[in-house]
C-alpha cells in the first residue's frame, strides 16, 4: 500500500471512528487511537499525537452549537481548567518515562472503563447544599428551563477539582479528551446538571488537548503525513454525527459499537503486555 | 455585554479557526501527496520527524520557502491555537467586567498553554 492509499484507509477509519464517537458521546479521538495501532500498525506514539489533535478540532468545531444551548458554565469550565491543563502537562511530560507498552495497557484500561461509562444509564442527584467555596468562587449558576431559568448549587469543589487534574495527566498522558473523566468530576462529584456537565467538559477538552499539545508537538509526536488525514477525518466524521445526533435511533448501533470499542480496548491491553505494542 | 452574547462570539472565533485550520491542512495535503503519494507509509516505529516540524518558532520562519509537510504542520498549529484564542478572548473579557478573581484564574491557565506552546522542552 503507497502512501495515497494509506491516507484514504487512515481518513476512513477516522471519519468512522468521529462519527459513531459523537453519536455516542465517547469522543472520536479515543477509539481513533487503538483503530490506528491495532488495525494498521502504526507506532502508539505518532497515533496518540494524531489522535490528541483531532480532539481539539472536534471540541472547537463543536462549541458553537453547544454555546447556543446557554448550558455551559463559562466559570467552572475556566476555574477546572487550572487543574485539568497542569495535569495534562504532567501527562504529556510523562509520555517520556512511562513505556509504550504500559501506555497500551493503561489506554485499553481507560478505553474500556470510558465506554462502560458512556453506555450505562445515569441517575442525576441534584446537589442540597452549596459548598462554601463554590460561592467563594461564583462557580453557581442557572441553565434555561422550560419554565425560565433553573439555578443550580455545587457540592465538592475540591473533590472535582482533583478528579479534574487525574483527567489531565491521562488526556496528556493517552492524547485522549478525557470526556468521561471530565463529566464524572462534575456531574458525580460536585453534583452539577447533566447538561451543563457535558457541554462544560466540551470545551474545556480543547483546552486541555491544547496544553499537552505543545509538549507533543517538540517530541515530534505529531507527524504531518499522519495527522493530515486523522484530523480531517475525526472533524468531518463528528460534524456528521453531531448532526445526526437529534432523533437518531441510535439503541443497535450503540450496542455494535461498545462491542468493538471493547475488542480493540482488549487488543490494547493485549498487545501492551505481549510488547506487540510498544 | 452578557456572558451568554461573548460566548457566541467565542464560538464563532473557534469555528472559523477550525475552518481556516482545515482548509490550510487540506491544501498541505493534496500537496504533500502529490509529491510523496508512492512512497511507503512508514509509522510502525517513532522516529521523530524533522526539528523544524517540531518548534513553531522554526516552522513559521521557514515559511518563506514552503514545503508540503511545513503548509500541514502550520495548519495544525491554527487548530492548536484556537483554544489558547478562547482562553486569551476571556481573559479580555473578564478584564473588561473589572472581576479580578477570574482574570487572575484565566492568566494561571493561559500561562500553562503559553508555557506547552512555547517554551522549549
Amino acid at each position: 500500500m503507497n502512501l495515497s492509499a494509506f491516507s484514504a484507509v487512515v481518513y476512513g477509519v477516522s471519519a468512522l471512528a468521529g462519527f459513531l464517537g459523537a453519536l455516542t458521546g465517547l469522543g472520536g479521538g479515543v477509539v481513533v487511537t487503538p483503530a490506528l495501532t491495532v488495525l494498521l500498525g502504526v507506532d502508539l506514539h505518532y497515533a496518540i499525537g494524531a489522535s490528541l489533535v483531532s480532539v481539539i478540532a472536534t471540541s472547537s468545531g463543536a462549541a458553537a452549537a453547544y454555546v447556543r444551548e446557554g448550558f455551559s458554565n463559562i466559570r467552572a469550565g475556566m476555574f477546572l481548567e487550572i487543574a485539568t491543563t497542569l495535569g495534562a502537562l504532567a501527562g504529556a511530560h510523562l509520555t517520556k518515562v512511562v513505556p509504550g507498552t504500559a501506555l497500551a495497557v493503561i489506554f485499553g484500561v481507560v478505553l474500556l472503563y470510558s465506554a462502560w461509562h458512556s453506555f450505562r444509564a445515569r441517575k442525576e442527584t441534584r446537589a442540597t447544599r452549596s459548598d462554601p467555596l463554590a460561592a467563594r468562587l461564583r462557580l453557581e449558576s442557572t441553565y434555561p428551563g422550560p419554565e425560565g431559568e433553573v439555578h443550580y448549587r455545587i457540592e465538592r469543589v475540591k473533590g472535582g477539582f482533583s478528579l479534574m487534574f487525574l483527567a489531565g495527566i491521562l488526556s496528556g498522558l493517552l492524547g485522549i479528551g478525557s470526556g468521561a473523566m471530565k463529566v464524572i468530576a462534575m456531574d458525580q462529584v460536585m453534583r452539577i446538571p447533566f447538561k451543563v456537565s457535558t457541554t462544560t467538559s466540551n470545551f474545556m477538552i480543547g483546552v486541555t488537548a491544547a496544553a499537552s499539545a505543545g509538549v507533543y508537538l517538540s517530541r515530534g509526536y505529531i507527524d504531518p503525513g499522519l495527522t493530515m488525514p486523522v484530523t480531517l477525518g475525526v472533524l468531518s466524521g463528528s460534524l456528521l454525527g453531531a448532526r445526526q445526533l437529534i432523533g437518531a435511533k441510535t439503541r443497535p448501533l450503540r450496542i455494535v459499537f461498545a462491542l468493538v470499542v471493547g475488542l480493540l480496548a482488549f487488543e490494547m491491553i493485549y498487545g501492551g503486555f505481549t510488547g506487540k505494542i510498544q | 455585554m452578557t456572558d451568554k452574547r461573548l460566548e457566541g462570539i467565542v464560538a464563532r472565533l473557534l469555528q472559523t479557526g477550525v475552518l481556516l485550520s482545515a482548509a490550510v491542512v487540506l491544501a498541505g495535503g493534496v500537496w504533500f501527496l502529490s509529491q510523496n503519494g508512492g512512497a511507503r507509509p512508514q509509522y510502525q516505529q517513532f522516529r521523530p520527524p524533522d526539528v523544524v516540524l517540531r518548534s513553531p518558532a522554526k516552522l513559521i520562519r521557514g515559511l518563506a520557502h514552503p514545503d508540503p509537510a511545513s503548509v500541514i504542520q502550520l495548519g495544525l498549529l491554527i487548530l492548536i491555537a484556537t483554544p489558547v484564542a478562547r482562553v486569551a478572548f476571556s481573559l479580555v473579557a473578564f478584564a473588561l467586567e473589572r472581576d479580578r478573581l477570574y482574570v487572575l484564574i484565566t492568566l494561571i491557565v493561559f500561562a500553562v498553554l503559553i508555557y506547552s506552546v512555547a517554551v522549549a522542552h
